[in-house]
């Protein structure tokens, strides 16, 4: 049994699958505890209704979801469930509760019913987890962005969760509060082992997964490492997707007769690549 | 413009009324303002308007803040004590044709304009000192016993802090869609009554459209951090009365004490009710 265990699963909005509204079809797919998984694809690829799959918010038409052996149209381990799988959205305001910077975060562990005593270490643990905690008593909407949609992942982990699913969290943010973001979000997945769900467009960002997600019209086009993925820049371009500057680049020298051993993902590796093809020459 | 609504708004700090309780501060606020309506003679009026400006330079509150929330009532103030001025019975102290003033006008102008001063700036202390969750966490517990009436104290408590969470917001909001009808061409300043409400139709619209697209997703951002209900749920601010609480609480008795003996003992300066 995985840890989260996608099976099959068809899904329409308004319930009507002849008007060809079906977001997913027959997704298929399994998470393994620790992983950090990068689910990419364009606008109404259905990536989004994906992830609010894996907590419960939205219920599958058919075919089933599973967390832990939980299955997300139970009732009554729903609470469990969302307990294990935190759900952070794009829009940093809207998921802020209360006005100051700590109540919020403390927000989750109240609903859990947890001793206050507790809930006020589990706070201060998860605000210096994200590096907020000298903001702890500000005014919530005074924060920039980037701080914003950290102390709503803090919120997330207060309630020591397994798993934290990241609808575009980054997509509103300016370049600095993208950074901060994706530090934490990786810090997180490496220092406390927690399995992060990234859904994004930023090629840039999903380059930083261990596992890709490849998501196209409600189906999974392609799965498997960043450099396997961003390897296959043909169908990817097919599917008006991008590929990292780096892979594009890389790509473009193969294609000029350039033998290229690696696919570079990032600026570093790309310097390193070409410097590597220039001492050959 | 809307930047200047101070109301309902929070500024942390670490003063004495900071650490209060809020169960605390809403009961003596609620006490406070009754005596403020209470006093009948000069000597009593200016033991509450002394007390406020005390308490306003206790709160560590910026006095410029303060200033601004007087600035939203300033033109109610004026009106209401100019007309007050006017109405006066007794001897008349000055007379020019239909217009008379008395001192009994004088006294009421006075009374009315320091009474709704006073009012506002002791209000503001309370919603500047305390933190909009305190504030609703005091009103929940004070109305708990209401809970018999099967009145659903803790949903009306949830809605408030909600909603005190997002007045920044929305304002910063209807400022940006103000801006952008504005650069559309739209013109706010001019016209008659009518039409200046008409402009504000393009101005409502988005934002009722955005607030309920943002009430869809903290429903569904509260959903995932398990909210259901009340029911089960603790605080991590456990509300309790220190020492700051009763020596608040003497000083307001007190308070009323001497207004109530001045009131008693000093001639009366206002018959009237208001």
């Amino acid at each position: 049994m995985q840890f989260i265990d996608v099976d099959k699963v068809v899904f329409a909005y308004d319930n009507d699958e002849e008007t060809g509204n079906t977001v997913l079809k027959e997704i298929s797919l399994s998470i393994k505890k620790g992983e950090f998984v990068a689910l990419l694809g364009h606008n109404g690829s259905g990536k989004s209704t994906l992830a609010k799959m894996f907590n419960g918010i939205l219920l599958p038409d058919s075919g089933d979801v599973t967390v832990c052996g939980m299955n997300t149209k139970n009732d009554e381990t729903l609470l469990d469930i969302r307990r294990k799988v935190g759900l952070v959205l794009q829009n940093p305001d809207n998921q802020l509760v209360a006005s100051i910077v700590e109540e919020d975060v403390a927000f989750g562990p109240e609903n859990l019913g947890i001793d206050p005593v507790e809930i006020r270490k589990r706070v201060d643990s998860a605000l210096k987890a994200v590096d907020m905690y000298e903001y702890r008593d500000h005014a919530a909407y005074k924060l920039s962005g980037g701080q914003k949609q950290r102390v709503a992942i803090a919120g997330i982990i207060a309630m020591q969760p397994d798993c934290i699913v990241l609808d575009e969290p980054t997509a509103m943010l300016d370049p600095q509060g993208r950074q901060e973001v994706m530090d934490t979000i990786i810090k997180l997945n490496k220092e406390k082992k927690i399995t992060i769900i990234l859904i994004t467009h930023y090629m840039d960002e999903a380059a930083l997964a261990d596992r890709l997600l490849i998501l196209d019209n409600g189906t999974i086009l392609t799965q498997g490492s960043p450099k396997e993925v961003f390897s296959k820049i043909e169908l990817l371009k097919r599917h008006k997707l991008d590929v990292p500057q780096a892979a594009q680049l890389a790509y473009r020298l193969n294609s000029c007769g350039f033998k290229i051993d690696e696919l570079p993902l990032n600026a570093d590796d790309c310097v390193k690549m070409i410097l590597a093809q220039i001492e050959k020459v | 413009m809307l930047k200047e609504i101070t109301l309902g708004q929070y500024f942390p700090g670490r003063s004495v009324l900071h650490k209060m309780d809020p169960r605390m501060k809403i009961i003596l606020l609620t006490v406070f303002i009754v005596f403020i309506f209470l006093t009948k003679n000069y000597v009593s009026l200016a033991i509450m308007v002394v007390s406020v400006i005390f308490v306003i330079l206790f709160s560590g509150v910026s006095l410029k803040l303060y200033f601004k929330s007087l600035k939203a009532i300033i033109f109610i103030v004026l009106f209401t004590s100019v007309l007050n001025l006017f109405y006066g019975t007794g001897d008349p102290l000055f007379q020019w044709k239909f217009i008379t003033i008395t001192q009994a006008g004088i006294n009421t102008s006075v009374f009315v304009a320091a009474r709704i001063i006073s009012l506002v700036l002791i209000s503001s202390v309370l919603t500047y000192t305390t933190s909009p969750t305190d504030l609703t966490d005091g009103i929940e517990k004070l109305l708990k016993p209401l809970s018999v009436f099967h009145i659903k104290i803790h949903e009306i408590a949830m809605m408030m802090t909600i909603a005190l969470r997002f007045i920044p917001t929305l304002l910063e909001e209807t400022d940006k869609i103000m801006s952008a009808q504005k650069a559309r061409g739209a013109d706010f300043d001019s016209g008659n009554a009518m039409t200046r409400i008409k402009t504000l139709i393009p101005i409502l619209i988005p934002l009722f459209v955005s607030a309920f697209r943002r009430a869809y997703d903290l429903a569904m951002a509260m959903e995932s951090r398990c909210y259901h209900g009340g029911e089960g749920r603790t605080r991590m601010k456990v509300l309790k009365y220190s020492k700051y609480d009763y020596i608040a609480l003497c000083v307001v008795c007190l308070l009323c004490i001497g207004v109530i003996i001045c009131n008693i003992r000093l001639p009366i300066t206002l018959r009237t009710g208001m």
